[in-house]
């Protein structure tokens, strides 16, 4: 299972609490990982990467095992422990804004 | 007795005001979607429980909520806004060409028949319509196809469509409004669309009889004479008695005629409300007093509103889709500002009172007449 933090609003517009667990099929990737959670959660849709292009939103970074890996390619392999759940895989809105 | 719903949409999420018929006492309810801003939130004419609102965000973007029992639970419906073929280019600021780019829905205005249908005004402007309760958007491109899109050039706030008018017994005839663009008609339900902006008078367009360029602040009608329109512009304050063929300045005697909402009394179709401030850039009320404008001889001659509102050291504005009126009798008219009060006069406007103070920013103000 790859675990994943959404940030506060995302989870309320989600209606979870705390992390999300995912079955992830294939070589977990910010793009499988990322694919897998809005196809369990459509409503995020959109607001983490745009329709269409799947281009990460500007304000979105990523970060795993305590590394920001935002700009990384995104179908490089994440990190060992966040593909054996050891560590989440988190989803951070920027601080940016009032 | 019936009663009335206030939507107001603000910078931190949205809140629901609510009254019976004598508006005395008000119900606060919110922030539904705290954090989020809401440009608007809008019912349904053909359905009271059915209301739609423009949530979002510059993290997260774009979500849109559907309510189907008046506003007090909400599901989110679709957000993909999708410029129909290849969105091509308008002008930017600095007069180069830019790409067309969605940002946020502004304005949504549901079909006054049928509840699942309903158009959202966009930036970079354009107009979406769903025919399925929200949940999948269709451009209405022949809007932005229109041969001037190429010349059109984001206001200050960005190149937002604003206003979506409906004809009340012509459903092919809509009217829309761009900033800084104008305003645009559809006589064939959003099919093709024509500028209809003869007559107004931007000083900096060195060119008069320009088609396009005009920043339209807003546009307003009273249903039971559709083809006679009001329009605050960035200054002046306009009317169109021919369904905007052509416009002339009722300005008139205000304090100042620049202003962002404009609104219609809802029995009376020549008492207008405006709520003119200092300048394009002093966004605050003429010397520190909050003023709501009336004029009942449908422009040129305006009486100030005072009895309620702060007429020392306020500086505060009143932004385009704050100003609403109900459907009662007599005519309630309501408005919020950025300091996060919303004012109501049951009176049409001879008296006025806080229903709330110190909201976020109010971006909308929408008022539901209830049966």
């Amino acid at each position: 299972m790859i675990r994943v933090i959404l940030p506060q609003h995302l989870r309320t517009l989600a209606r979870v609490d705390g992390e999300v667990s995912l079955e992830v099929q294939e070589l977990p990737t910010q793009r499988t990982v990322l694919d897998a959670l809005e196809a369990s959660y459509p409503v995020l849709r959109g607001t983490i990467r745009d329709h269409g292009t799947a281009k990460r939103r500007d304000f979105i970074r990523f970060f795993a095992c305590g590394q920001d890996i935002t700009l990384d390619p995104v179908d490089d392999p994440l990190p060992n422990e966040v593909a054996a759940g050891a560590e989440p895989f988190r989803v951070v809105a920027a601080m940016a804004g009032g | 007795m019936s009663g009335v719903r206030l939507l107001v949409g603000t910078r931190k999420g949205a809140f629901v005001l609510t009254s019976d018929g004598t508006r005395d006492e008000w119900n606060v309810e919110g922030p539904l979607f705290a954090g989020w801003e809401i440009y608007h939130l809008k019912a349904s004419p053909a359905d009271p429980d059915r209301v739609y609102a423009s949530q979002s965000t510059g993290w997260h973007g774009q979500v849109m909520q559907r309510s189907d029992d008046g506003a007090k639970t909400w599901e989110p419906v679709g957000n993909e806004f999708t410029y129909d073929g290849v969105p091509g280019k308008h002008q930017w600021y600095d007069g180069t060409q830019h790409p067309w780019e969605f940002a946020r829905v502004w304005h949504l205005e549901p079909s006054l028949t049928d509840p699942d249908t309903v158009f959202a005004g966009v930036e970079d402007a354009a107009l979406f319509r769903s025919v399925d309760g929200g949940q999948t958007w269709e451009e209405l491109s022949g809007l932005r196809d229109h041969p001037t899109g190429a010349q059109w050039q984001p206001g200050a706030g960005g190149l937002c469509l604003h206003t979506i008018l409906i004809h009340p017994d012509d459903p092919q005839r809509m009217f829309v409004a761009i900033s800084a663009a104008g305003a645009f008609r559809t006589d064939d339900g959003g099919e093709t669309w024509r500028p209809i902006n003869r007559g107004l008078r931007s000083g900096e367009l060195p060119d008069e009889d320009r088609e396009v360029g005009h920043c339209v602040h807003r546009i307003a009608m009273n249903p039971s004479r559709p083809d006679v329109l009001f329009m605050q512009k960035h200054w002046d304050v306009m009317r169109s008695d021919d369904a905007g063929e052509s416009w002339h300045e009722v300005s008139g005697n205000l304090p100042s005629d620049f202003g962002f909402p404009i609104a219609v009394h809802p029995h009376e179709p020549d008492t207008v409300y405006v709520v003119p401030i200092k300048s394009d850039s002093e966004h605050v009320p003429p010397d520190g007093k909050l003023r709501v404008y009336r004029s009942r001889t449908g422009g040129n001659e305006w009486e100030a509103l005072t009895d309620g509102l702060p007429q020392e050291h306020c500086y505060v504005n009143v932004l385009r889709d704050a100003m609403s009126v109900d459907d009662l009798d007599p005519g309630g008219v309501y408005f919020g500002t950025t300091g996060g009060q919303v004012y109501a006069s049951p009176d049409g406007g001879d008296s006025w009172t806080a229903i709330v103070h110190d909201l976020p920013a109010v971006l909308s103000v929408e008022a539901q007449t209830l049966p």
